[in-house]
């Protein structure tokens, strides 16, 4: 038992540092190949770019690691956005409005949960229905034009820096890792999601409530899509009808880039953080290296392919 | 350690590949970037694009990249693929790469702002092409008049129609300038004659989505003499919309895209508003080079529209 535990946890070591070791070297050819890379301007606007995947990436790793997958973080990030600006036009003091908008996506995303816990809905389809309603719902909310924000404190939240040099989003980004981190790790919910999505029937039979845990879940992903949505509303200036389109894809790449296995039960946040950055780095180094953007596409569906083929290996 | 080993490798050859490759595609100039400082202090002019999924704006690019070559300047061209977060991203990486000018498309007027103030807190110029930027001034904007093109759209099918008839309209992606101004354009226009609106809809700017809606439109609305679409690949999909069905129905588009003019050429479609997307691609890299070489310049400049029908 201790034997097989060591081996697997030194498996798992060596899968981990591939991701690392990966962004080392990306940074390393990044560098060299082109002179404004390695600037701290430009590192920090990669962090600011990043922050907006990584926080839901961050709610994926989540529902990745207990077997399931999050397809309307995209729309769960639209919609709140679209609630949350509405309501400050309509005269609502930023608080109200930024607490309404980050309670809507708990709520949101603990719909998910109830359908695929007690509807037994596939979570492909489950959260499918519901990114095809939200898209619907934030069209007609918003009539398909964008609401602009015109409170200045709340242009801060994305677009707003510490000591004059770090952006706030980056900032977010940190503490939502560090709190992520502490629940996935620390904590008896953290052990259950992977003890979920390991094998499902074992973790019920050991006592682990699946169903409220699949709620508190997919509230998570809901739940941190909504600041993310919040993050970039203030961004943006405005809530856009049709903000964060495909965002669900950068998210899953990111967290399978990270080394989480896309059939649960194996992963960590860390690789996450790591998956997004890669992401953004590549994006952002490919256009600091004038590479056509048809390329580029090719370049990160190559590189996630890769990347899923050796997780299968594994 | 065969993962990490794999996938590092696999990145840098692929970044290694498309540098060399990409520029080939692109602009000749630019493989002189990858290998490190700026092409032997030729100016570096950034584009960032709304999309290149649209015809209209690969013209515009083609048009911008051959006065870049003929002008002597590197042009480095960047897509947002129509989300306004990637547009902001890429203009980030323009001003890291402390390009002289940035040639901004916006995918959308109203979420561009920031990143126009942080281009001019770089002293980097900022010129709009196509559509503006609200909330932020801008060196130049370099546009089509997309209000008198609207107004020429309705002209003409009232002549077409002497007066009369009921009109399909299909409007561009919500909240873009173009898809305001040319709706408002036509639709003041037909409110002077005794034309009729009697359905629009979104369709996104988008072929396919032309055809659905106009399938779903033409349902709905049998007694129907003329479509509008704001633009041609919307009024494309109507085209294939109609096809098939017995019935004689004007279609009118908006752009002058390729394959806008052969439709019209091929009688499928009555007309089409031609804006002249090369001509501001390469209005807009001329302003720049104005800028780079401390040249005042225009604050407006509108590039002109002409209706295209079978002659």
């Amino acid at each position: 038992m201790t034997l097989q535990m060591n081996w697997s946890r030194a498996s798992t070591l060596l899968q981990r540092l591939g991701s690392v070791i990966g962004l080392v070297l990306l940074f390393i050819v990044l560098s060299v190949m082109s002179p404004d890379f390695l600037t701290t301007g430009n590192l920090l606007t990669v962090l600011r770019q990043v922050s907006i995947n990584a926080l839901i990436a961050f709610g994926m790793t989540f529902v990745i690691l207990a077997g399931g997958i999050d397809l309307s973080v995209g729309a769960i990030l639209a919609f709140t956005g679209a609630i949350t600006a509405g309501l400050m036009a309509s005269g609502h003091g930023m608080v109200l409005s930024v607490g309404a908008g980050l309670g809507l996506g708990l709520i949101l995303g603990m719909v998910n949960g109830v359908l695929v816990s007690w509807g037994k809905v596939a979570p492909f389809i489950a959260t499918l229905g519901t990114l095809t309603l939200l898209r619907g719902l934030t069209l007609s909310y918003t009539q398909g034009s964008p609401i602009p924000v015109t409170n200045q404190g709340f242009a801060l939240v994305g677009g707003g820096y510490v000591a004059n040099l770090v952006p706030l989003p980056v900032i977010w980004m940190f503490i939502a890792f560090i709190v992520c981190g502490f629940l996935l790790r620390g904590t008896v919910f953290g052990r259950h999601v992977v003890a979920i999505g390991g094998n499902e029937e074992a973790a019920r039979l050991s006592g682990v409530r699946i169903a409220p845990m699949k709620v508190a879940i997919y509230g998570l992903s809901g739940l941190l899509s909504a600041f993310a949505g919040i993050v970039l509303t203030s961004r943006l200036y405005s809530a856009q009808a049709t903000a964060g389109q495909g965002y669900e894809l950068d998210a899953i790449a990111a967290v399978v880039l990270g080394g989480t296995s896309l059939a649960g039960g194996r992963g960590w946040l860390f690789g996450t953080l790591i998956g997004a950055l890669l992401i953004g780095f590549l994006n952002n180094g490919l256009n600091l290296l004038g590479v056509s953007s048809f390329y580029q596409q090719v370049v990160k569906g190559i590189v996630i392919l890769i990347a899923v083929l050796l997780d299968r290996r594994q | 350690m065969r993962k990490l080993t794999f996938l590092a490798a696999a990145a840098a050859t692929l970044l290694a590949a498309c540098s060399q490759q990409g520029p080939g595609e692109s602009s000749p100039s630019a493989a002189s970037t990858a290998g490190g400082a700026a092409a032997g202090g030729k100016p570096v002019i950034g584009l960032a694009l709304s999309t290149q999924n649209n015809p209209f704006f690969v013209e515009l690019k083609d048009g911008a990249q051959k006065a870049a070559d003929s002008a002597g300047v590197q042009l480095v061209v960047v897509d947002a693929q129509d989300d306004p977060a990637r547009q902001i991203s890429s203009v980030e990486d323009l001003i890291q790469k402390r390009v002289s000018v940035i040639l901004l498309n916006p995918t959308d007027s109203s979420a561009l702002a920031g990143a126009v103030q942080s281009a001019q807190r770089a002293n980097i110029p900022v010129i709009t092409l196509d559509r503006g930027v609200d909330g932020a001034e801008v060196a130049s904007h370099i546009a089509s008049d997309n209000i008198a093109g609207g107004k020429m759209a309705a002209d003409f099918l009232a002549k077409q129609l002497n007066g009369k008839g009921n009109i399909i309209e299909l409007q561009g992606v919500a909240g873009t300038s173009a898809a305001r101004e040319r709706g408002k354009g036509f639709d003041d226009e037909i409110a002077t004659t005794g034309m009729k609106v009697v359905a629009q809809q979104p369709a996104n700017f988008d072929r396919a989505q032309g055809l659905s809606v106009s399938e779903n439109l033409l349902q709905g609305n049998s007694d129907v003499q003329a479509i509008f679409a704001q633009n041609d690949e919307m009024a494309l999909g109507a085209v294939q919309a109609l096809a098939g069905k017995n019935k004689k129905v004007l279609v009118v588009g908006f752009d002058g895209t390729p394959d806008g003019k052969k439709a019209v050429q091929d009688g499928q479609m009555a007309a089409t508003v031609a804006q002249q997307p090369e001509e501001i691609g390469r209005l807009g890299v001329e302003t720049a080079k104005k800028l780079v070489d401390k040249q005042s310049v225009d604050k407006s400049i509108a590039v002109p529209l002409k209706l295209l029908t079978k002659e």
